[in-house]
């Protein structure tokens, strides 16, 4: 029983901190037609600036935390003004195709910084003994997998609140329905634009910390995390912001279970999966979904597919 | 007064959809733009509202000024704000929004007088109030035009460009928005009416422009036009009074459509 609410946990810390990223994916998609497969790469971003702040130049943790966020954004943002702008109206493929290049160009040059050692983030909560944890009735309780699920609940809430009061989220939507239209209200489309992309960086900021942080530690690999976002997008349907919680929390939560019952499963079937199989799962997991529901679990039917 | 000044516009780069034309919107007045399909009633109001980019359209020749101010090729959002709102052809609501959310959004420009503009909108459709909760798809043709027009007056505007209001309406809903038209015209806004019905639209509007494939074809008051042979066969519907109802098997099919440039 410990070991599956300990697995339980894990798989949902990590299924909010993909969520992040996944409704970032999802916003650009409805908003702006783009599929955006850039959105991995930065979150690896978004760690590599808060480890170059708060480590390599001693900023403070939490300034350093808030501006490499920050950053994030604006770098979401430019390349949304560089690179995507004068692509509006282009093929769905081809933009795609672009962000894979965007992608590369800031993994190549992000994987050069990070060199060959891991590189550490900073951890606020390492400070508080006992490895960064606390234990609940014998589950272990990392720091920053419960900051991770609560900054994730914490800020699908304030995306729904905004999405439903402000005039800016409401205007969003509108631009997602029908460009159009909002255009015809005197909505600046190219304004909402910015401001999408820039709130997706800022997502995949945090989700950047909470998946490199602490004893992750942010190394070339990390990206591989961030990637599977995209199976959770997959799961969930490219454009339902529902969908693509739903899906990170499967994709979550099939890591967890996997990492802790492969050993009890591969005693039933009566070979090994291999050590690397919890991040095979996800897209196994995406795989068998996608048979069954080939737009996802909420994703609407005539959303182009690439 | 809104007017468009000698207006070209293509599409693509090639398409001619506008050979140079002008029209004048007085004040207060209704005005209304007829045509058939094709004639280009839609591109001469998303020129003036800049709606042309997301179809590929450019305005090459003439300019568009409200009260002497040059809007050619402006931002649609600063048209907005200078008080032109468009209704858009087939409504275009956004209907995975509720009643209340899709008002808000026409009030973007002018978010302060939001509540007093939903005051005023609610006033003149009652029946938006009793939906003002519900998703705006689930609405009947009629409310969903209404809502389109209320949706537009949100910006508070001194002209409303209507695009075909009647489309797809039963005649009594017709007869309910045209109507409403005409009440939103008496508390000072400026009417542009593009119309295929132009019975319902001459009956309302004071002056009337007919278009056929890119020109302006025959301008004058409504009655004129109303009066007019050429007008009553092929758009009203009439015949001259004491011949017979013209069956189009007699007719050479050249002729069963005005041309009027020929």
């Amino acid at each position: 029983m410990i070991t599956f609410l300990q697995a339980t946990f894990e798989g949902l810390s990590l299924g909010a901190v993909y969520s992040l990223v996944a409704i970032g994916f999802v916003l650009i998609y409805k908003a702006t037609d783009v599929l955006s497969f850039a959105q991995p790469a930065l979150v690896v971003v978004g760690a590599g600036l808060i480890s170059a702040l708060a480590v390599d130049r001693g900023v403070p943790f939490w300034i350093a935390f808030i501006v490499g966020i920050l950053l994030t954004g604006i770098i979401g943002l430019v390349m949304e003004r560089t690179f995507l702008r004068p692509m509006v109206g282009e093929p769905v493929f081809s933009v795609a195709i672009l962000t894979i290049g965007i992608d590369i160009l800031l993994r190549t040059v992000l994987n050069n910084w990070i060199g060959l050692n891991p590189r550490y983030l900073g951890d606020p909560f390492q400070s508080f003994g006992n490895f960064g944890s606390v234990n609940v009735g014998g589950v272990t309780l990392k720091y920053l997998e419960i900051a991770a699920l609560f900054t994730g609940v914490i800020i699908i809430i304030l995306l729904s609140v905004f999405f439903k009061r402000s005039k800016y989220g409401v205007a969003m939507m509108a631009t997602s329905y029908d460009q159009e239209a909002a255009l015809a209200q005197g909505i600046n489309v190219g304004r909402i634009f910015g401001l999408v992309w820039l709130i997706s960086g800022v997502l995949a900021g945090f989700a950047g910390f909470f998946i490199t942080g602490g004893f992750n530690t942010l190394t070339q690999a990390s990206f591989l995390s961030a990637l599977r976002v995209l199976p959770a997008v997959a799961i969930g349907g490219l454009d339902s912001i529902p969908g693509a919680v739903i899906g990170s929390l499967i994709i979550g939560l099939t890591q967890g279970y996997v990492a802790y019952y492969q050993l009890m499963l591969e005693g039933v079937i009566g070979f090994s999966l291999g050590s690397g199989f919890s991040l095979i799962a996800p897209y196994l997991i995406m795989f068998f979904i996608l048979i069954f529901k080939p737009d996802g679990l909420f994703g609407t039917k005539e959303v182009e597919r690439v | 007064m809104l007017a468009v000044k000698n207006l070209e516009v293509v599409y693509q780069d090639v398409i001619l959809v506008l050979r140079g034309i002008s029209f004048e919107i007085p004040k207060g007045e209704i005005v209304s733009l007829l045509g058939s399909n094709g004639s280009g009633k839609t591109t001469a109001l998303r020129a003036i509202t800049g709606l042309l980019d997301t179809q590929n359209g450019d305005i090459t020749k003439g300019q568009i000024f409200v009260e002497d101010e040059d809007i050619t090729d402006a931002e649609p959002s600063k048209i907005v704000n200078l008080g032109i709102a468009q209704v858009l052809e087939g409504r275009r609501i956004f209907s995975e929004l509720t009643v209340t959310e899709n008002l808000r959004l026409g009030g973007f420009t002018n978010n302060d007088a939001v509540k007093q503009n939903m005051e005023r909108v609610f006033g003149l459709f009652p029946i938006l109030k009793e939906r003002a909760k519900n998703i705006s798809g689930y609405l009947s043709g009629g409310e969903q035009q209404m809502l389109a027009i209320g949706r537009a007056l949100m910006s508070d505007p001194k002209y409303l460009l209507l695009d075909e209001p009647s489309l797809g309406l039963a005649p009594k809903l017709v007869e309910q928005i045209s109507e409403l038209i005409v009440e939103i015209n008496s508390q000072g806004v400026t009417v542009l009416l593009v119309e295929q019905n132009a019975n319902m639209a001459l009956k309302i509007s004071s002056h009337g422009y007919i278009m056929e494939t890119g020109n302006i074809v025959m301008d004058n008051p409504s009655e004129k036009l109303m009066q007019d042979k050429d007008v009553q066969e092929f758009y009203l519907g009439l015949n001259a009074e004491g011949t017979e109802r013209k069956s189009f098997k007699d007719v050479k099919h050249y002729k069963r459509k005005k041309r009027w440039l020929s």
